[in-house]
Order: C-alpha cells, then sequence, then structure tokens
C-alpha cells in the first residue's frame, strides 16, 4: 500500500514536473521578445509629453518621459497594438498628448478655420484683381509734400540715360 | 546703491519717453514747434538714461550683488565673465529691460535722420516710439524690476522687493542658480539680441506709417523713408531665426532644428508678414498701388512683435492660468489691443486718400504675382497664429489642454510652401503693367526646360517619393531662373559695354542691389529648401543599446561604442562622456563625444550631441542613457540628416544678399543738387 502510494504520489511528481518544465518553456516560446528602442520610438514619436509644453515623447528627455517610454514597452510587451497605447495615454492624461486635437467638437475649428480663411483670401484678391480691371481708379490728389511731378520726370529721364549709356 | 541707481535711471527714462510723446503731440496739434522740439530732445535723453540702468544691471551681474533677486536667479560663480553679462537677457526682468534699451537705441538712431523734408512726420514718430518704449518701462518699473532685493519676511517667506518690507530682513545668498545651462550655447547668446533687434527695428517703419496716416500723406515718402529700417529689421529677425535654429539644433539634442513650438512661431509670424511687406511695397513703390494693404501689413507686423513678445514673456502658453497669474500678460493684451484699435481707425479714417495711382493692366504682371505672394505668406500666418492661438482657446473654453504640432504645420502649410516656391520661379521674369502670358512663356520656358532635366536623373538616381521630387524640381526650376536672370544681366552689359562677364556681374549686382541683393535672398533659400527637403523627407533614426566595443549601423555609417566617463568640472556640472568611433563605408571617419552634462546648481541635464559633418549628411550621435557600469552599455540615439548643412549654408547666403539689398546708398539728398554730378545717384534712388 505505502509502495504504491509512493510510487502513484512519484508518478505524480513527474507528470507535473514535465508539466510545469513543458507549460514553462511553452509559455516562454508563446511570449514576444522585449519591444526593441525603435519599436519604441515609433509609438512614442505620435505621442507628446503629457507635462513638457510641444516635446514629442520620443525625444523628450526628462525622467518622466523615459518611464512613461517604458510604460509603452511593457504595453508592446504585452500585445497591445499602437492604437490601443495610444488611447491609453489619452485616457489617462487627456487629448493632449496627442499631436493634433481629435476632430471633435470645438477642436473641428482647428481644421476648418484655415481653409477657410485661405479661401476667403483667394475671393477677396479675386474681387480686388476684377475690380481693378474693370475700373480704373483715378489718380489721387497730390497730397501736400508729394513729390514734384517734375522731379519725378526728370529722374525718370536720369533712369533712362543712366540705363543707356 | 547700483541696484538703486538702475531702478531710478529707468524711473527718469519712462518720465522722459512719456514726456515725449505728450510734448511732441502737443507741439504737432497745436503747432508749436518749441514743443515737438522739446519732445525730441526728450527722446534723445532716452537711450543715455537707460544705458545707465543697463549698466547698472551689467555691474550687479558682474560683482556677484546676490542680493539683488534678478542677479541671483540669472548668475553663479562658477560663470565665466561673458556668460555673466549676457545673462542681461537670460532671464524675463532682464530681458524686458534689454528691449527697452534696444528700442530708444533705434529710436535714436532714427531721429538722428535729416528731417528737412519731412518735418510732419516727426512728432508722430516720436509718439509712436515713445508710448512703445514707455509700455516696455512700465513694464521693468512696475511688473517685472529687475533691480529687485531678496528678502526674508518675519513668516519666513523669501520676496523680492525694491524696498525693504515692513519687518523683514535683507538676503544675501552666498551663490547664485546660474543661467539656465540651455542658455550657454553660443547660438543661444546671440540669438535674442537678433530678434529682439529685429522686433525693435519694426516699430520704426510702423511709426513712420502712423505718422503718414495721422499727417495724411497718401504717398510713398514713408516707405522710402523706411525701406531700409524694413530690410534691416528683416535682416534681423532672418539671423534670429537661423540661429535659433542652430542652438535648437545643437543642444535640444532632437535631431532637428524646427519643432514648431509656439515660441518659434512667434517670432516666425512677424517675418511673413514682414516677407509680405517687402514684396508688395515694390508694387506701391512702382505702381503707386496696394497702400492700404502696405499699412495694413505694417500695423499686421507691429502687432505680431508686441504678440510675439507677449506670447513668450507672459506665461500664456504654458497655461491660460498662468497668464491670468502674470501681472503682464493682461498690461500686454491691453496695449495690443489699443494699439490695433488705434492703428486700425486712423486706416479706415484715410482709406479714401489711399487709393492706388494706377489700375491693374494684366493677371500676368508682376503686381498680381505679387498679390498672390502675398496672399500665400497670409495664408501661412494664419496657420501659425490659428495653430498658437487654439490651444489656449480650447482650454479657455473647454477646459481641456490640446496640443497643435508639427503634422498639422506641415500639412497646412506645404501646398502654400510649394506655391510661393513656384512664384519665386515665375514672378522675376513677369514684368510691371503690361504682360502677357505669352511674353511670360516665352520667357520661362528655357530655365523651366533646363529645371526639367532634373527629373529623370532623381529617378535613376532612385528618389521616388512624389513629393521630394515635386521639391528638388521647384528649387531646380527657381535656381534656374535666379542665375539665368543674372546671367541675362551681365551678358547684356557684357555686350554693351564690353566688360568681362565677372566685371559686369559686379557692376550689376553694385547698381542694382535691392533687385540682386533680393536674388541672392532667393538663391540662399532654394538652397535651404535643399536641405529641409532633404533632412525632412530623408531623416533616418535607431535607438540601440550598446555594450563597449559593440556596434550599430544607420545608412552608410557604423559606430562603435568605445567607452564612458564620467567627471565633475569647476563650473559645477557631472558630464558623463561617450567615446564612439564611426566609420563610413567601412572607412574609419573619427570619434564623436556624445554627452550629457547634469548642472548641479539648476538641477538640470543637457545633453549634447557628437556631430560629425559633411556636405552630404550629418551623423548625429545622443547619449540616450548608460548603465552604472559603463562598459556594459550605453544607449545612443543615432540621426542620419541628409543635406542638413544645406539649409546653413543657405542661412548664410540668404543673409548674405539680405545685406547686400540694404546697403546703404550715399544719401541722395546731399549728391542731388548739382544734377550734372547728382546723375548716378538719382539713378539709384
Amino acid at each position: 500500500m505505502t509502495g504504491r502510494r509512493s510510487l502513484a504520489l512519484a508518478c505524480f511528481g513527474v507528470t507535473l514536473a514535465v508539466a510545469l518544465t513543458l507549460g514553462v518553456s511553452l509559455t516562454a516560446e508563446a511570449q514576444p521578445p522585449t519591444p526593441s528602442d525603435n519599436q519604441v520610438n515609433q509609438v512614442a514619436s505620435e505621442l507628446y509629453c503629457p507635462v513638457c509644453e510641444n516635446v514629442p515623447l520620443d525625444v523628450c528627455p526628462t525622467q518622466a518621459c523615459a518611464q512613461w517610454r517604458e510604460l509603452i514597452r511593457e504595453k508592446l510587451a504585452a500585445g497591445w497594438s499602437d492604437a490601443q497605447i495610444k488611447q491609453y495615454f489619452v485616457t489617462q492624461y487627456g487629448d493632449r498628448v496627442l499631436a493634433t486635437p481629435p476632430a471633435h467638437g470645438l477642436n473641428w475649428l482647428v481644421y476648418v478655420l484655415p481653409p477657410v480663411a485661405i479661401l476667403i483670401g483667394v475671393g477677396i484678391l479675386a474681387g480686388v484683381l476684377r475690380s481693378w480691371r474693370r475700373e480704373p481708379v483715378p489718380m489721387s490728389d497730390a497730397p501736400a509734400g508729394a513729390e514734384d511731378p517734375y522731379v519725378r520726370q526728370m529722374e525718370e529721364e536720369l533712369q533712362r540715360r543712366e540705363r543707356g549709356d | 546703491m547700483l541696484a538703486d541707481l538702475g531702478y531710478f535711471a529707468v524711473a527718469i527714462t519712462f518720465a522722459a519717453a512719456l514726456y515725449g510723446a505728450g510734448a511732441a503731440a502737443y507741439g504737432a496739434i497745436r503747432r508749436r514747434p518749441a514743443f515737438v522740439e522739446s519732445g525730441r530732445r526728450a527722446m534723445l535723453l532716452t537711450w543715455p538714461l537707460i544705458t545707465v540702468a543697463a549698466l547698472s544691471l551689467i555691474g550687479l551681474l558682474l560683482t556677484r550683488q546676490y542680493q539683488v533677486a534678478y542677479v541671483a536667479s540669472v548668475t553663479s560663480d562658477s560663470m565665466p565673465t561673458y556668460l555673466k553679462i549676457t545673462s542681461w537677457w537670460g532671464g524675463q526682468q532682464g530681458s524686458l529691460l534689454f528691449w527697452s534699451w534696444l528700442m530708444a537705441g533705434f529710436t535714436t538712431a532714427a531721429s538722428l535722420r535729416k528731417w528737412d523734408r519731412d518735418r510732419e512726420f516727426l512728432p508722430w514718430v516720436i509718439v509712436i516710439t515713445m508710448i512703445t518704449l514707455a509700455f516696455f518701462l512700465s513694464l521693468v518699473l512696475f511688473f517685472e524690476n529687475p533691480f529687485a532685493r531678496l528678502w526674508q519676511t518675519i513668516d519666513g517667506q523669501q520676496v523680492s522687493a525694491l524696498f525693504q518690507p515692513v519687518g523683514a530682513v535683507a538676503l544675501h545668498p552666498s551663490d547664485g542658480n546660474g543661467l539656465n545651462p540651455l542658455l550657454r550655447h553660443p547660438g543661444m547668446i546671440i540669438h535674442p539680441p537678433m530678434l529682439y533687434l529685429g522686433f525693435v527695428s519694426s516699430v520704426i517703419p510702423y511709426a513712420f506709417a502712423m505718422a503718414a496716416l495721422i499727417t495724411g500723406r497718401s504717398d510713398d515718402r514713408w516707405i522710402r523713408l523706411t525701406r531700409r529700417w524694413a530690410l534691416v529689421a528683416w535682416l534681423f529677425l532672418s539671423l534670429g531665426l537661423i540661429l535659433g535654429g542652430r542652438w535648437a539644433y545643437d543642444v535640444l539634442g532632437w535631431g532637428g532644428y524646427w519643432g514648431w513650438d509656439p515660441v518659434e512661431i512667434a517670432a516666425f509670424m512677424p517675418w511673413l508678414t514682414g516677407t509680405a511687406f517687402l514684396h508688395s511695397v515694390m508694387v506701391q513703390e512702382k505702381r503707386g498701388m496696394l497702400k492700404h494693404w502696405n499699412m495694413t501689413l505694417i500695423i499686421m507686423t507691429y502687432s505680431l512683435v508686441i504678440f510675439g513678445t507677449f506670447l513668450t514673456r507672459s506665461g500664456v502658453l504654458s497655461s491660460v492660468h498662468a497668464f491670468a497669474q502674470s501681472s503682464i500678460g493682461p498690461m500686454f493684451f491691453g496695449f495690443i489691443s489699443l494699439m490695433l484699435v488705434v492703428s486700425v481707425s486712423l486706416l479706415i479714417r484715410r482709406w479714401r486718400q489711399l487709393g492706388g495711382e494706377n489700375e491693374l493692366q494684366s493677371f500676368a504682371s508682376r503686381e498680381t504675382l505679387f498679390l498672390v505672394n502675398n496672399l500665400l505668406f497670409m495664408g501661412i500666418a494664419v496657420i501659425c497664429l490659428w495653430g498658437v492661438l487654439f490651444p489656449i482657446i480650447s482650454e479657455l473654453f473647454t477646459g481641456q489642454k490640446v496640443t497643435v504640432a508639427t503634422p498639422f504645420y506641415t500639412t497646412a502649410t506645404a501646398p502654400l510652401w510649394v506655391g510661393l516656391l513656384l512664384l519665386m520661379g515665375i514672378a522675376p521674369l513677369s514684368a510691371y503693367g503690361h504682360s502677357t502670358w505669352k511674353t511670360l512663356g516665352r520667357s520661362i520656358w528655357k530655365p523651366l526646360a533646363v529645371s526639367l532635366i532634373l527629373l529623370p536623373i532623381l529617378i535613376v538616381k532612385s528618389v521616388t517619393n512624389p513629393a521630394a521630387l515635386l521639391g528638388y524640381w521647384l528649387v531646380a526650376f527657381v535656381a534656374c531662373v535666379t542665375l539665368y536672370e543674372f546671367w541675362r544681366g551681365a551678358q547684356a552689359r557684357h555686350q554693351r559695354h564690353g566688360e568681362n562677364l565677372w566685371r559686369a556681374l559686379n557692376r550689376l549686382v553694385g547698381r542694382n542691389r535691392r533687385r540682386y541683393g533680393g536674388y541672392i535672398i532667393h538663391l540662399g533659400v532654394i538652397v535651404m529648401a535643399l536641405g529641409i527637403i532633404g533632412s525632412q523627407m530623408f531623416q533616418q533614426q535607431t535607438q540601440a543599446t550598446l555594450a563597449a566595443g559593440e556596434q550599430l549601423t544607420l545608412g552608410p555609417y557604423t559606430m562603435t561604442y568605445d567607452s564612458l566617463a564620467e567627471f565633475n568640472t569647476d563650473d559645477g556640472r557631472q558630464v558623463d562622456r561617450a567615446v564612439v568611433s564611426v566609420f563610413r563605408d567601412g572607412q574609419p571617419v573619427g570619434e564623436l563625444h556624445p554627452r550629457r552634462d547634469y548642472y548641479f546648481a539648476a538641477q538640470q541635464p543637457m545633453t549634447i550631441p557628437g556631430v560629425r559633418s559633411s556636405l552630404q549628411d550629418d551623423f548625429y550621435v545622443i547619449l540616450v542613457g548608460w548603465e552604472p557600469i559603463a562598459s556594459q552599455g550605453a544607449t545612443f540615439k543615432v540621426y542620419l540628416n541628409p543635406l542638413i548643412n544645406f539649409v546653413w549654408f543657405g542661412g548664410f547666403v540668404f543673409i548674405f544678399g539680405t545685406i547686400i539689398a540694404a546697403w546703404p546708398d550715399p544719401d541722395p539728398q546731399v549728391v542731388r543738387r548739382p544734377v550734372k554730378s547728382g546723375r548716378r545717384a538719382l539713378a539709384r534712388t
């Protein structure tokens, strides 16, 4: 009885050991290699330091940013996608970690205003050019102190002669 | 004692500036020349007076007067003398005094000219410049006083105040904190003065423009009087921007030179409107058109100068709350608003008088193309302004901080830059007034054809990125057009005067400095563009941790990590310095020493890259981290920046061109009288 029991225990022990060894080695094989610095920087370059102003996370020299980069490495190692990591940072630190504001609510103005302003500029320019072509503006009254037309004519003449000599 | 003298000098300068503005305005309105003269003399006093204040501050900085709060915050015993002097503009209070000192100097220089033909401008130029000076002095005097001393109050708090608070005892620290390590770079020592010079010299054309509006002179006299000032302002702004870029590249350790940071953009915006002004002003000079627009541009440039100073000095960029708490933020806001309202009201009042003297004769004329150029510059300025303002607006209305960074600016401005480069190629070949698309096409086809040869060459060299191809073609096109212009001019002189080509080229540039100086600036821009396209589109980077003796490869370069040394220096730094050997295509090209300096007093690290520079590219190595036992490993971030040195080389050409364009002519008023001998001088005016 004791012998059989010991045998059973021994069998169980061996089986467990084999299973554990296999399991561990299998797990080790399944685990991805540690993400490289370049992979980390790839994600970090699309994020901005949550505490400094306008510094991309991949180049920020502060200790805090080094820790955030390590966090990215851990997340990548855990199999998170780039988008998931970005979303994680947004949830933790707000929209300011993104290079450009997400297009919703008031943020739409960021994207809409510059093209609208430029289009208005084009419109004004086209209008001005057309109006100049249609109705020539008469010469404005010579203001007091304006250059004497005679002097101007003389200057032009002299310039012509200078060019001609 | 010295601090009291300095503060007293600022107070007197402030009074002189206010008196100058008041007396000049009174004299002009009541037609009392004696008051105008009195105002002018008060203005001439401001610079010597504020120089006394400046010398007092420099004296304090040099003599370890750490009981003065500013001295304790920006200097320390370990700093060399030259850095103690440049600490004058290394902090908020000192830099405002520096701004005021330069402003007073430029105003004095502008007032020393002959005023015989423009007497009516004088009082109003005094009023505008003295009000601006008084505003900055009021900031120094009442809010950001560099002469305030350190005190310890009864409840143990450390405060800075000029006069002893009740019950407080004076503090005299044995050493100061020292200048921010980032500001100890030669680029950063020269960069702020250049930028400030650009800023303050922009005030002069604005003052003349306002004087023209107030007095109702609608001719282009104010432009003729100030075009050189505008060019000088623009020269300094450009220099400031280029030096700032070089500083960022050398000191900030991220492998780039322009990060679309709000502080950079603050200096860039007046440059943009100033560039638009320098182009459109030519249309007014040649054709008497765009008078309203030039006034608008000069008002914008002045406002953006003050706005840029406001952005960088008020703390508004870090948060709206910092702005609300800062004492000078609301002052700036009020001043900009006041000057804008006054300027725009004056412009509206004179609107009818500023009508154009000529009509547009052709859409292919140079004036049309200059207008399109202005539209593009204004478009970029709007994008920049909006990108800087939006995070502030967002925080104000939603409480949410957002970042508007590089991707926004590059995407939004890229088409406008392309348009500008294209115009740079077309406009020099167009003519004022009558110009048809046909004549334009006739002069363009030769340089266009030559530039197109580049495309197949690039494709053969396996450049396939369409954006890069477009960029390089544009660079080639503008280069062909600009060099063609030089060649045409020199050739014409050669045929007419029998001069050899080199002499003809020299004379051509010498006699048309603005035009050919402008073309040299264009050449500088395209050389810079070459570098920008190369370094932005083809930059490569990698990061790795290497044990001693291990290698890393990037592009044609291989780098071996040799060793790392850690040591302390006399000026209060702990230096960790790596030694790496660099090989290009297997051949050794030298050693680099990327390092990290830690400044104990400021508790701030500074990353100094090791750079191997060549015309082809820069191999730029940053020491990111290291193991306690150095031989075990150190982490390096390495960049390969192709063609980046063209950015700096182009910068030199650019500045050279600006100096040529701005070089003073002999005073035409002196040589004008005898017509016979004045011919040459007249032709130049």
